[in-house]
């Protein structure tokens, strides 16, 4: 069967991709109620340190900050994964992007809420989280521009509406194909969302302008976002944070780890939702080797930044170093480089281990190594600081595990209920690929697959010169 | 604005829809009467381009150097409204205004292109001009506005591209 370079099977990639969102089955509602409950404990916690007071949380003198800030840095690090990345790819004109993008998009905008409600966590008594709006108010407080949390206020904020809005604007059209494919309730929601969209050509050509501008624009607010993040420590003379490396060493951490969480999510969105076919071994493979530069670039700055301290020998400095190496950090310190280092780059390094599974297991470590570094940098430079009356030393309580393990349970929620109501994949975006695929390669002709039906014959369905190929470098 | 009975065809690919759009065009329509609704972007084709939107960018950059004076002007006269005595010591020093002038610049140049989009895509206009659900499934329609004074030919060329000829509201 040969294909003209317009046809490709939209009904066959309507199917495939509206199908997550037209159903949803008992396993569907398992995991939401299982996330959920994770959710409620955590929100109890959080009650409970509400109403008894911070006091319950493990954070003493002197380590003021402990897992919520930790879980501050690692997820505004994770909502790296999506914005940027994207953006990137986008103005690169990369083609093995249109299946991952809003995979990516939405991590980002999930993320960002999360790591942006630790803060407010972190405070105590959440009711005056306003007082770090900067506004003249009439209690004479002065907003103190020179602190670090309020650029953190204007970054996160701006970058929240920037990634929200980079993800939003190419979902309306798939909205609009989902009001025109559903009925009854369905089509009046999506209607609704899809704000009147008709595809005129006009509506097109503003849309993709709009969405090369805010791919250029995304970039360095994404780059700043983490950069301040990294100030709230630079800015402070505590031991190894007061250092230059910190911006930069940040924001290739937070693309580091945000790249493995992109990784993790596609992994089963494409093993549950049945997406094999639009999320292809292309995409991990290329997003493998992403991970396998920034585990590269994470060990450098790791050892510059160390080498820097030893050989500076300045006694606090070099104190905060052996305590994590050598003292009672170590088996956290070696266990974070081991998973951000030790066993990703083999299993990225090494073409026949980088199969989806090989890739999948060395996000996951980087993920947990990750989080082991967040912790490391802020927890122990805190417990050694520079004279012996400022040490100390931290335990996280059943509050914060509990609020931690509960944040991680709520993106997998909000991204599995997202999932359930938006394509997860651009459907337009997709078919735009598809087509470019096959009109540039319009000699090699289609690709077919049989598809099962009823009568169990057999039927033969077409997507058009899909612009993907495997590891062995056949088409899919 | 209520959707007003409108000509169109469903052409089957992007090829047929400029064939079509040509044939409108020799018949005597004018380019800015004929609307083609597609489920993806045409780029390549010659219907897909005649749509040029050269101030959205520039309109961008306005809104960001507002939002940069704006965010210029919220450090400097907040800071001023404080009596606190530095000792000439400025409150809010050149770095730091950089920093959230950067950030409302950015800030504002994102709710510009949203606002921009919004405005000339044109969207929010629910039922207006023509539409056909068979566009979620990959054909083109080609319309044109009917309340102009149409020639004949146009009316033709339509009846014999087929599929559908003066259609109300879907």
């Amino acid at each position: 069967m040969t294909t003209t370079p317009d046809q490709i099977n939209h009904d066959l990639i309507n199917h495939d991709l509206l199908r997550p969102v037209a159903r949803a089955s008992a396993r569907f509602f398992l995991v939401v109620a299982m996330l959920g409950l994770v959710v409620l404990a955590g929100l109890s916690a959080w009650g409970y340190q509400l109403y008894s007071g911070i006091g319950v949380a493990g954070i003493r003198r002197p380590v003021f900050w402990g897992f919520y800030i930790t879980n501050f840095v690692f997820w505004i690090g994770i909502s790296h994964a999506g914005t940027l990345i994207s953006a990137i790819l986008r103005l690169a004109n990369a083609g093995w992007r249109r299946p991952v993008t809003r995979c990516a998009e939405v991590i980002t905008v999930f993320a960002l809420c999360i790591g942006a409600m630790f803060p407010v966590i972190h405070l105590g008594r959440p009711w005056v989280a306003f007082w770090l709006v900067p506004y003249p108010n009439e209690r004479g407080l002065w907003p103190n521009y020179r602190s670090p949390l309020v650029w953190d206020f204007f970054a996160i904020n701006t970058y929240l509406i920037g990634s929200a809005t980079f993800l939003i604007l190419p979902i309306i059209p798939d909205f609009a194909l989902c009001r025109d494919k559903f009925s009854g309730w369905r089509k009046t929601f999506y209607g609704v969302l899809a704000l009147g969209w008709r595809g005129t050509q006009r509506q097109w050509h503003r849309l993709e302008t709009a969405m090369h501008i805010m791919a250029i624009v995304i970039i360095p607010v994404a780059v700043s976002v983490h950069t301040i993040v990294s100030w709230d420590f630079a800015m402070t003379p505590v031991p190894i944070w007061h250092s230059t490396i910190f911006a930069p060493y940040f924001v290739a951490g937070a693309i580091f780890s945000g790249i493995a969480a992109l990784i993790v999510a596609m992994v089963f969105l494409r093993h549950f939702l049945h997406l094999e076919e639009y999320l292809p071994t292309v995409c991990f493979e290329n997003l493998g080797k992403l991970l396998l530069l920034m585990s590269l670039l994470w060990v450098y700055f790791v050892f510059a930044e160390r080498l820097t301290i030893w050989y500076g020998n300045q006694p606090a400095e070099v104190a905060v170093l052996w305590l994590t190496q050598n003292g009672p950090y170590r088996y956290l310190f070696w266990t974070m480089v081991a998973c951000n280092f030790l066993i990703p780059f083999p299993l990225l390094a090494i073409k026949k281990l980088r199969t989806i599974t090989g890739i999948f297991v060395a996000s996951i470590t980087v993920v947990v190594g990750m989080w082991l570094e967040r912790y490391l940098i802020i927890v122990p430079s805190l417990s050694r600081k520079f004279l012996p009356y400022a040490w100390g030393t931290y335990r996280p309580t059943w509050v914060e595990i509990t609020i931690t393990a509960a944040t991680f349970a709520a993106m997998a929620l909000l991204y599995v209920v997202f999932a359930k109501l938006v394509p997860i994949i651009s459907i337009w975006e997709l078919k735009v690929g598809m087509r470019e695929e096959s009109e540039s390669s319009s000699s090699v002709g289609a690709v077919s697959r049989v598809r099962p039906t009823r009568s169990g014959r057999g039927e033969h369905e077409t997507l058009a010169g899909v612009g993907f190929k495997n590891s062995q470098g056949v088409k899919l | 604005m209520s959707r007003t009975a409108s000509l169109y065809t469903i052409c089957p690919d992007a090829a047929v829809a400029q064939r079509t759009v040509d044939a409108l065009l020799t018949a005597g329509a004018r380019s800015e009467d004929i609307t083609v609704i597609s489920a993806e972007p045409f780029d390549r084709y010659e219907f897909g381009q005649h749509e040029e939107s050269p101030l959205m960018p520039w309109l961008v950059v306005l809104g960001a150097i507002l939002g940069g004076v704006v965010g210029f002007l919220l450090v400097s006269l907040t800071t001023k409204s404080y009596p606190i005595v530095t000792g000439g010591m400025p409150i809010t020093p050149g770095w730091i205004t950089g920093i959230i002038t950067y950030e409302l610049t950015m800030l504002a140049a994102i709710l510009t292109t949203l606002l921009v989009l919004l405005l000339t895509a044109p969207l929010f206009r629910w039922r207006q001009g023509p539409y056909d659900v068979q566009v979620a499934d990959g054909k083109i329609l080609v319309g044109i506005n009917p309340q102009r004074n149409l020639p004949d030919k146009v009316r033709e060329v339509l009846k014999a591209c087929q599929d559908r000829a003066e259609r109300g509201p879907v």
